[in-house]
């Protein structure tokens, strides 16, 4: 090496070809670098496009205010322009050139079959507008701008509600490119002519279901910790040769088919299945109801996760050295003392992994609850699904997935912070 | 807590020991049974969902092959078979892609100097972690636009997606107990860098390689949700004709379907098992 270097006259260190080291070796680093950076490239742009573009347009479709495939401004261009002047707190109806651009913009949104999907957008936030807007679209188009006005008696006359002003103040609100009234339903909230207001304790069904969410996974996080610690101990505890053994009984329901594990559960737990059956051979006489509720939820979320909870515990209490245990006894501890003292504080690395990791699968969770969970066990997944399969108000899906997302990428932070994801380790 | 029990243990200490093995025990029995229970189920010979008496007195009658003679299609209905055609049409595809870029970009990963380490990890980990209802929401919008919605490559693209963080996973950690020096030594000995990498390098990561490739497959294999938004009726898998299955009627068909898959999960299982014994003895560590 140090026949390839020598000193020039300002006292810089050359590399053999001349070049300062320095320079050279940042040259070398950069090359590094970009080579490293290549071989990533081609799997970055894929993920990118993959699932990066895609998460981003969900998050954009939360907040986009579109009606089918347009805008709304974009379909109601005189409407919007002339709803600006009107003050729904006035407690008066729109006047006369908000009817007449209604008129205009609805002949063309008809013409352009736009006007029942406009109906239904609206529809969203407040019930009822969707007929209207269907029921109007053709007689308007019959109209002419120029000479047939003026309009509002003759919207009244197709159906009084076009004087009602919470639609109209629903139109105004929601009249630009984006809104926030997906986020604001998305929390049980709705926007009046008064403001912003928390909608009827009995349509708050979101934030109800939210609170179901994180208070199940609470618990099945609780019910895998508290079946899982024993486990571990008793793994790591072992010779290795046993443990490894038992390792497998872990891993099978690990790597066994989620639905598999979610139809075994539904076999056995129902009315007429095979733990019904064993509980009546016992001599009870009433069979209990195990599915289609919480219940049946726990059980079986609980079953699917538990080995997500054992294999971080197990690998961190297989670091903790016995002889630690044996010290605090020898040093007069008790049996609970020496575990509640010494044991149990150098496993919390593997319970917080543990919990996390579970807890952040769990909130998540779709098939299991859809399955097994009834009424009164499903999750957020499965109304983010509802609105996908029957209802379509995709804005709202969004909505939704974009709080569940922000929630779960926290959890993601902090299990970054706590673990590291590159610490992640399978099997 | 000890392994064995010493004769001088006292009574306090024989209750201790021999409870916590049988509560440990319970658990077991917890995680294994409702697999285990499957199973025998699946070869009743009724249209029941529980032992008949038929079964538990062992008699032959109650036995028969009938549930899996309807996976095949004996009852002219092919709906199962045509799944299982899909499925396997699927996944071998999504794996490859999810195989051959994260096996590049884990190499990449642990290069001595890679810019920007940490946030790439987390974001091509972050599949694994995102909500399956969210990354199939987002999908079923982009790939709309796209045109990509309800096709085959769809399908593909979206599960080699949900693969990839398992292959990153598997192959960094073969690849960072990989022993530099190798490939600076079949450099001396005159190998160019592609001849290194097939020749020296490539053997020594299979292992990793391939349980990443494993995990890829069987997250193609058993995925629901991402199927039911981004594909249409012609990319029914095997998971999905189960949900489907599951929520309306549910056919005895399941209960061989279900044990087929697990026999599945078993070889794989063996697999992985086998292949990291391999690694490890490749790498000069005993297995433990």
């Amino acid at each position: 090496m140090m026949a390839d270097t020598h000193v020039d006259e300002n006292g810089l260190v050359l590399a053999a070809d001349g070049t300062p080291l320095k320079q050279s070796l940042a040259r070398a680093l950069r090359a590094q670098k970009i080579r490293a950076l290549l071989l990533i490239a081609p799997l970055l742009l894929f993920v990118t496009i993959s699932f990066v573009l895609p998460i981003g347009e969900m998050l954009m479709r939360s907040v986009q205010n579109t009606a089918g495939t347009e805008y709304v401004p974009d379909l109601l261009p005189n409407v919007v322009e002339e709803v600006q002047e009107w003050d729904p707190a006035s407690g008066e109806m729109p006047p006369e050139p908000v009817y007449r651009a209604l008129a205009q913009d609805l002949a063309t949104a008809f013409e352009n079959r736009n006007h029942t999907q406009l109906g239904r957008r609206f529809n969203y936030e407040s019930a009822g507008m969707s007929s209207i807007f269907r029921k109007s679209g053709r007689r308007v188009s019959n109209w002419d701008i120029e000479t047939d006005g003026p309009f509002r008696e003759k919207f009244l006359d197709i159906d009084e509600d076009w004087g009602d002003i919470e639609y109209w103040a629903t139109i105004k609100a929601n009249s630009g490119y984006y809104t926030t009234s997906y986020f604001l339903a998305a929390f049980d909230a709705q926007r009046t002519s008064e403001g912003i207001a928390m909608k009827d304790p009995d349509q708050r069904i979101y934030s109800k279901l939210m609170i179901r969410t994180i208070w199940l996974s609470f618990l099945i996080t609780f019910c895998t910790f508290a079946l899982g610690y024993p486990v571990a101990w008793l793994l790591a505890d072992l010779p290795t040769k046993s443990a490894n053994l038992l390792l497998i009984l872990v891993l099978l329901p690990f790597w066994t088919s989620l639905l598999v594990r979610t139809s075994a559960w539904k076999i056995l737990l129902q009315q007429q299945g095979v733990i019904n059956d064993f509980w009546i051979a016992l001599g009870f006489t009433e069979r209990m109801s195990l599915i289609n509720n919480q219940l049946g939820v726990v059980i079986a979320m609980t079953h699917i996760l538990l080995p997500f909870m054992i294999l971080p515990l197990y690998s961190v209490m297989k670091t903790i050295p016995p002889s630690y245990l044996r010290a605090a006894k020898s040093l007069g501890a008790t049996n609970t003392v020496a575990f509640i003292r010494v044991y149990f504080p150098q496993t919390t690395p593997g319970i917080g992994a543990g919990s996390l990791l579970v807890f952040i699968l769990a909130v998540g969770y779709f098939i299991t609850p859809e399955l097994v969970g009834g009424a009164d066990g499903t999750f957020i997944s499965n109304r983010i699904y509802y609105q996908f399969s029957s209802s379509g108000n995709w804005g709202l899906a969004a909505a939704l997935g974009t709080i569940m997302l922000v929630v779960v990428l926290l959890l993601y932070y902090i299990y970054d912070k706590l673990v590291g994801v590159d610490n992640v380790k399978l099997g | 807590m000890a392994t064995t029990l010493p004769s001088y243990a006292t009574f306090g200490q024989r209750v201790w020991f021999y409870g916590f093995r049988v509560i440990c025990g319970l658990i077991f029995f917890f995680l294994i049974f409702p697999i285990a229970v499957i199973v025998p189920l699946s070869f009743n010979a009724q249209d029941f969902f529980t032992f008949t008496p038929e079964m538990l007195r062992l008699d032959p009658d109650g036995y028969s092959l009938k549930h899996y003679r309807d996976f095949f299609g004996a009852n002219g209905d092919y709906s199962w078979l045509q799944a299982f055609s899909n499925s396997i049409k699927i996944a071998p595809l999504a794996t490859l892609i999810a195989v051959s870029l994260g096996t590049l970009a884990a190499i990449g990963l642990t290069q001595p100097h890679v810019p920007f380490k940490k946030p790439i990890t987390a974001l091509l980990i972050s599949p694994m972690i995102v909500p399956l209802i969210i990354t199939s929401a987002g999908m079923f919008f982009f790939y709309a636009n796209i045109g990509l919605q309800g096709t085959f490559m769809g399908v593909v693209l979206a599960h080699a997606a949900l693969g990839i963080p398992f292959v990153i996973i598997t192959v960094t950690a073969t690849l960072s107990s990989f022993d530099e020096s190798l490939t600076r030594a079949a450099a001396n000995m005159g190998a160019d860098p592609v001849t290194t990498f097939f020749k020296v390098q490539m053997p020594l990561i299979l292992p990793g390689v391939i349980s990443g490739g494993l995990f890829a497959f069987i997250t193609s294999f058993d995925e629901v949700i991402v199927v039911l938004l981004v594909g249409s009726a012609g990319q029914k898998t095997l998971p999905w004709q189960m949900f489907i299955g599951l929520r309306e009627q549910i056919s005895p068909t399941i209960l061989a379907v279900a044990t087929i898959l697990v026999t599945i999960s078993i070889l794989l299982l063996t697999t992985i098992e086998l292949l990291r014994r391999r690694s490890e003895r490749l790498r000069g560590i005993t297995p433990s």
